[in-house]
């Protein structure tokens, strides 16, 4: 179980929260102009690394902020926690 | 076998007689004493047989690492199954069954399948029970096969939980784990520290040590002592760290005493901890040598000897010979001896070599004899000797030398694998030392160290030393630190040089016949692993998978690496090269329980009370569980059938007045200069043309264009509406409305609320909902053009405040009436009474669904499925005009959401004159029999109180474009028919809305 340090309310439990899944992730638009595969490219695909993932939480037992995680999906490691407004980092992972 | 209890010795009180039965027989043991330790003190040889052959077994070992003493305790509720009888702590009055023998222990039918071992080899079920079908044999195999058994009742014990949190666990209690706790504690650094045994002190329980000049178990002792007093320091026996998982979260299980339910103490309590450091001290596990019949009764670890002889008091025969590849077993042989008993000889499968542990032998008088092994043990009662024959520089036993020797019990050791269980769950990297023949730490990934025999330092003093070391660095990086004491502990054997010798087989010595076991508990044999090599199985997983070798409840703590020694030995490569399977949690077996601990019962879920729960116990509902709620689905008449008590629910409604308590509706407050502009993206049909004080029904998607959820919404004010949901998804709601504000429409300025369990909602329903409210002292103006249907209002009621929506979910004049949660049941309460002159009529979600059902209103996830567009469900026009973006709008432009042809929801009118419609029955073409098209299905249908008549909705595929035709409805072999017609049998028209 994964310790994660919410910006709000500090480090907490992996039960206290809920992951959103691939961050990052930029909604298309406006709907008249979008193609079907454009479409489906941001519903359905996602990336899946071995190594850093940029995730999105919620800290749904606590605050119910969202924020930014980025983790090793290897090692479960987190390497940075930042804002959802807050753009990637750039990160070095050292395990790779 | 001739186990006796000796006169003296062992942490038992021979003053304390305790009597406990083993399959019904009365038996007695001490005080201190396992049931493991007290059944060999009662001569008991045999407990168990084993798992595929049932062959007789008896005792291997002293701890969790037993593979054959497999015991039913208890019985009734509280009976638990599959418990080591090793782990057992003898209590008054303790039953204790073998299982896996059936008639009995002594009369096995089914060891007949020893006869015919050869059928049994490895990989069996996949060969020999494949025709005609392995259903047709599974069931005499799981009965053969089975162990014990779990209770018929529920559990009557509680069980508890906890998380904790400290700079230090320190895993193990033995004397360097207590050492690394004591340094740690002086630190003054937070320290958990847990034994999973009863008593502390590890390998001093089995070899006497002496620490300062003083007895090691009175060291270990007042160390505890000390420990308890320090107020940074939690230490806790009967532990097991069952579980190393991310973030140095490690799981323990706490046995507590009583064992026996006392209905307020916990049997046991899980704790979470997280720890900045952990320190694996948790021992190695004695791996037995691996020979022919070396599974019959008698043959024991040399460790379990000295166990059961320095902690218990018991000698495990009269005439001992303990076989060995290292020098530990010479510790153990001393221990037997200065006890008094035989040790008929040392068999050491190394050359031999003048060292102090063989002088310290030969001073005692103990015969060693080198360069040999045991090949063979021989008694068919009891072990009468064993066959030792010497090895060749090939490691092969010479046939011509072997010779039997008497004895009536055998003692071996194969080495020692340290119990890297933990370190490998963190992620660690093991490598395989060939000095010590041991598979030990290498690479840490998680903040952890391990110490002592963990680390595969098997030399108390040595030990000693690297725990100090490795502590003191710990301490460092948490920025404390503690003086290491000057320890001195008396001389151990250690491992000494050890000698590689995985296994002896019959094939060596002309018996082919003879197997050699690797894994007791799940009778694996030395062949079986190197039959499934032959047959190619490669990887220690597959090896694993096909043979079932460690695959047992004791997950191979004894066979595990000599099962990889003999593949080492078979693809002539280092055990190293084959590699461990991999550790998982739990270490040990562990109850369910523990892990569900108080979320049993009325707990694992607890339903929400209505604010009028009281009321509607009193007026006899039939409560139900909706969506988490506890609410009636009826009210019980006496003698009436639930459609009979419906029917009088939704007629006294339609006639004259119902009151429904609808407190569940999700409500969801949303204010904010932007709030318009942020609805209108979240419904499917415009929310910004919302006049202030008005109601609009809202249809909300998924962003796959699939129709979510639906509800009344009503704009209280320009920036502040209140958002309805159904009951079932209003905090999911609440929660999505949020990640979309934060996650991607972050700069619209907009708040939310959830606010379901501020206000409680009664619906008051029917045609004199309008005169009953207008009895109230209020500030409403009920009229019909004051406050007419799709309203809102607020004001105060009786004096307290008040919401009212003019809103109908049963297509009559309908109210809800939401105040303040706590007025609720007062509300109730007053309704009824005031409603005594309209014949009010309490109602329950079925009348409920019934009503909306002859209304023809759809019911998100009744009538729509994971599939549903709004197209589907008559919304298409709404959705083309609006010309903004919102939440699934470019999913229901995709082609498969505009293709025609796509089932949508319809009415269906009963044509055959019989009863409701199946629900879930298939709408196929007139004439038609299976094999045909499914054209759709039954999605909603009651029969009609008000109508007389059934009713029913469906999905039907181009069903707004069929109305008028005539359809079947085929289910279950039975045939029905029906016409399709616009869905709405009751009022279409809207009429009694409007008044």
């Amino acid at each position: 179980m994964l310790n994660i340090k919410c910006p709000w309310c500090g480090e907490r439990p992996e039960v206290e929260f809920r992951c959103g899944g691939e961050s990052h992730i930029q909604r298309p638009g406006p709907h008249t102009e979008v193609s079907d595969e454009a479409w489906a490219n941001y519903l359905f695909y996602r990336d899946n690394p071995k190594g850093v993932l940029f995730e999105r939480w919620v800290h749904s037992g606590g605050c119910g902020e969202w924020f930014n995680v980025a983790r090793n999906t290897v090692t479960h490691e987190i390497l940075a926690v930042y804002q959802m407004t807050d753009p990637k980092p750039v990160l070095e992972d050292p395990k790779e | 076998m001739s186990a006796y209890r000796l006169e003296n010795g062992g942490y038992i009180d021979r003053s304390q007689q305790i009597s406990f039965q083993f399959d019904g027989k009365k038996l007695s043991g001490f005080q201190g004493d396992t049931l493991a330790s007290a059944l060999l003190a009662n001569h008991v040889d045999v407990i168990g047989r084993s798992f595929k052959y049932h062959r007789p077994r008896g005792i291997l070992a002293a701890g969790l690492d037993e593979a054959n003493a497999i015991m039913q305790i208890g019985s009734g509720a509280e009976s638990s199954p599959n418990l080591k009888a090793t782990q057992v702590e003898l209590i008054e009055g303790l039953q204790a069954r073998s299982v896996n023998a059936w008639p009995s222990l002594k009369f096995d039918l089914l060891a007949v399948n020893a006869v015919f071992k050869r059928f049994l080899p490895a990989g069996f079920y996949y060969k020999t029970f494949m025709w005609p079908d392995w259903h047709w044999f599974e069931p005499a195999i799981r009965n053969a096969a089975g162990l014990g058994k779990s209770p018929d009742q529920p559990d009557p014990d509680i069980y508890d939980k906890r998380s904790a949190d400290c700079d230090i666990l320190v895993i193990g209690g033995g004397i360097c784990g207590l050492m690394a706790a004591r340094l740690a504690a002086e630190s003054g650094a937070n320290v958990l520290l847990v034994e999973v045994d009863s008593a502390w002190g590890g390998s001093a329980l089995c070899w006497p040590t002496l620490i300062d000049d003083s007895d090691a178990a009175s060291w270990c002792a007042s160390t505890v002592a000390e420990l308890h007093q320090k107020p940074n320091v939690v230490v806790l026996n009967r532990t097991m760290a069952f579980g190393y998982y991310d973030h140095n979260l490690v799981g323990l299980v706490q046995r507590l005493v009583p064992a026996q339910s006392d209905g307020l103490t916990p049997r046991e309590r899980m704790w979470k901890v997280r720890a900045k450091t952990v320190v694996l001290a948790t021992g190695a596990f004695e791996r037995p040598l691996v020979f022919p019949n070396n599974d019959r009764p008698g043959v024991m670890l040399a460790s379990a000897g000295a166990s059961y002889v320095s902690r218990f008091g018991v000698a495990v025969g009269r005439k001992v010979l303990i076989a060995t590849n290292n020098d530990s077993a010479y510790e153990s042989a001393f221990v037997l001896k200065e006890a008094g008993v035989d040790v008929v000889a040392l068999v050491d499968a190394r050359a031999s070599a003048a060292s102090e542990v063989t002088q310290r032998a030969q001073d005692m008088g103990l015969v060693i004899i080198s360069n040999s092994t045991v090949t063979n043990v021989k008694g068919s009662s009891g072990l009468r000797s064993a066959e030792v024959c010497e090895l060749n520089a090939d490691n092969q036993p010479v046939a011509k030398s072997r010779r039997s020797i008497q004895c009536d019990s055998v003692l071996t050791s194969g080495g020692w694998s340290p119990a890297v269980h933990l370190f490998s769950q963190s992620g660690g990297k093991l490598k395989f030392d060939d000095e010590t023949q041991a598979f030990v730490p290498k690479r840490s990934v998680q903040n952890e160290i391990s110490i002592g025999a963990a680390a595969g330092i098997f030399e108390l003093g040595a030990s000693l030393a690297h725990a100090q070391d490795r502590i003191g660095t710990v301490l460092k990086s948490l920025n404390l630190s503690a003086k290491p004491t000057e320890t001195s502990v008396s001389k151990h054997a250690g491992l000494g040089a050890i000698k590689s010798l995985w296994s002896v087989e019959g094939e060596m010595l002309d018996r082919p016949g003879a197997k050699a076991w690797v894994d007791f508990q799940n009778d694996v044999t030395s062949s079986d692993v190197k039959l499934a090599l032959r047959e190619n199985f490669r990887s220690v997983e597959h090896v694993k998978r096909y043979t079932t070798l460690g695959m047992a409840s004791d997950q191979g703590k004894t066979s595990n690496v000599n099962g990889i020694g003999v593949m080492s030995v078979e693809l002539r490569c280092d055990p190293g090269d084959v590699g461990t399977t991999k550790f998982r949690p739990p270490y040990n077996p562990l109850t369910i329980g523990a892990f569900a601990g108080r979320r049993v019962g009325e707990n694992l879920n607890p339903l929400r009370p209505l604010p009028s729960a009281a009321r509607q116990i009193e007026l006899g509902a039939k409560l139900e569980d909706y969506g988490g709620w506890h609410r009636p689905a009826y009210y019980v008449e006496r003698g009436q059938s639930e459609h009979e008590c419906v029917s009088k629910e939704v007629l006294a409604t339609r006639n004259s007045l119902g009151l429904f308590d609808a407190s569940p509706l999700g409500k969801i407050e949303v204010f904010g200069p932007d709030a318009a502009e942020f609805l209108n993206r979240i419904y499917a049909n415009n929310m910004k043309t919302l006049k202030v004080g008005r109601c609009r029904y809202g249809l909300m998607l998924n962003e796959n264009g699939i129709i979510y959820d639906d509800g009344i919404l009503a704009r209280i004010a320009e920036d502040h509406y209140l958002v309805g949901t159904t009951s079932g998804h209003a905090s999911a709601i609440a929660d999505m409305l949020q990640e979309w504000l934060q996650c991607e429409w972050v700069h619209l300025d907009v708040a939310t609320s959830n606010v379901t369990t501020n206000w409680a909602v009664m619906n008051v329903n029917g045609p004199k909902a309008r005169a009953l409210l207008e009895k109230f002292d209020s500030s409403f103006d009920f009229g019909a053009h004051a406050f007419p249907h799709m309203h809102f209002r607020e004001g105060e009621l009786e004096g307290v405040p008040c919401r009212i929506q003019r809103v109908s979910f049963s297509g009559e004049l309908s109210y809800e009436v939401s105040v303040p949660w706590g007025y609720g049941a007062s509300l109730f309460d007053n309704i009824m009474v005031l409603g005594e002159e309209f014949a009010i009529q309490p109602f329950g979600v079925e009348s409920l669904m019934t009503m909306r059902i002859e209304k023809g209103f759809l019911h998100v996830g009744s009538d729509t499925d994971g599939m549903t567009v709004p197209q589907d469900v008559g919304f298409g026009r709404i959705v083309e005009k609006k010309t903004d973006d919102f939440v699934g709008r470019r999913s229901i432009m995709r082609p498969d959401a505009l293709r025609s042809g796509r089932r949508q929801l319809v009415g269906l009118d009963v044509t055959d004159g019989g009863d409701a419609l199946p629900i879930g029955g298939h709408v196929v073409d007139q004439g038609q029999s299976p094999p045909t098209a499914s054209r759709g299905w039954v999605t909603s249908s009651v029969f009609s109180p008000t109508l007389s008549k059934p009713v029913a909705l469906g999905l039907v595929e181009g069903g707004a474009d069929r109305i008028g035709d005539e359809i079947e409805i085929w289910d279950l072999g039975t045939r029905r028919r029906a016409r399709i017609v616009a869905p709405g049998a009751y009022d279409a028209k809207g009429e009694r809305l409007h008044v």
